[in-house]
């Protein structure tokens, strides 16, 4: 199945919820923040939370920075 | 002197220097100028994880958070909209309920969008935010920012990265008369001097990036803007002489020799 995970399409095989997204991606679970369908994800729930074709994710970490160009267009 | 704190939403600081991370060649480089910088307090942008390509180095390796408060900022958001989820994302990723809320209203000047930052700001704190709302130097504007809940105001001195220093010192001084909260002057400083005069006018702290980042030794830069802050407001709490058109003498009139 195919999500949009941070605005490009993403191949999920054998994966079905949040936590084991970010296992694949790599990503320490305590240093990013989740939105799912535009819905932020509470840490506590990665586990239970399941991920459908056609959903949306956005992963999100903090960056250097202080004013940059629209966020929506740049890549961290 | 008994010791002077800065205190926003109940939490104290010792030190009055706020810094970005931005525009730093490396982050072990960041880190040192956080250090010489002597700040209790640094601001992080949220960007999108990149998938494709993701470096192995992350920018919290680099960031003591037993040591630094973390202040997540919404830089590059242009909307209330943008804004306000970019902080939300902001709170889950980071350990505390603190936003510095840039609503940006223009791409060449950065300077604020003041009715989407005042959407913002109400949003936040109803939804539970400490928000420090980066502004123009509008005592009207700042007015309405505490009065909507804001925890500080953030007047820029000049446009962001733009080292000029204090464009309308006398707008800062009657923000800071007419605020109950901290006054911080957010961007435009360049140089030590313009950090002492922005302190010197009673501003209650300064968050400043590009001026210690962008310098040819940001380590050196964030140690003279350290004292130059310092400097500032030992110079503000010691209370200035009044100006006058013509001198005073120093020394005695009586006894000079030969008269």
């Amino acid at each position: 199945m195919t999500i949009t995970l941070n605005g490009d399409p993403f191949q999920l095989a054998g994966l079905r919820t949040i936590a084991e997204l970010l296992a694949q991606l790599e990503l320490d679970p305590r240093r990013v923040a989740v939105e799912h369908n535009l819905v932020i994800v509470k840490r506590a729930v990665y586990d239970s939370i399941t991920i459908n074709d056609g959903d949306t994710v956005e992963v999100v970490s903090f960056v250097a920075g202080g004013s940059s160009p629209r966020w929506t267009t740049t890549r961290a | 002197m008994s010791e002077d704190t800065l205190t926003i939403a109940g939490r104290k600081f010792r030190s009055r220097l706020i810094v970005g991370t931005g525009k730093y060649s490396s982050h072990p480089l960041m880190a040192r100028a956080h250090e010489a910088a002597g700040t209790e307090m640094v601001t992080v942008a949220v960007r999108r994880v990149n998938i494709s390509e993701r470096s192995k180095e992350s920018l919290l390796d680099y960031i003591d958070t037993e040591k630094y408060f973390l202040l997540p900022n919404t830089a590059g958001c242009y909307t209330a909209d943008e804004a306000v989820r970019t902080a939300h994302l902001g709170r889950e990723a980071g350990l505390s309920n603190w936003v510095k809320l840039e609503v940006i209203g223009d791409e060449k000047t950065l300077f604020p969008d003041n009715q989407a930052l005042l959407d913002a700001t109400q949003r936040l704190v109803k939804d539970g935010f400490v928000v420090l709302p980066y502004t123009n130097d509008d005592p009207v504007v700042c007015r309405k920012l505490e009065d909507s809940g804001a925890a500080a105001v953030m007047p820029l001195g000049a446009p962001i990265g733009s080292g000029l220093g204090l464009q309308n010192p006398n707008a800062i001084r009657i923000i800071k008369e007419f605020a109950t909260i901290p006054v911080i002057v957010d961007a435009g400083v360049g140089t030590p001097s313009d950090a002492t005069l922005a302190m010197e006018l009673g501003v209650d702290a300064i968050l400043m990036n590009t001026g210690i980042a962008g310098a040819q030794s940001p380590v050196g830069m964030a140690t003279a803007m350290r004292l130059a802050v310092e400097a500032g407001r030992l110079g503000y709490l010691s209370g200035r002489i009044p100006r006058k058109r013509y001198a005073s003498a120093s020394s005695p009139v009586e006894g000079v020799v030969g008269r």
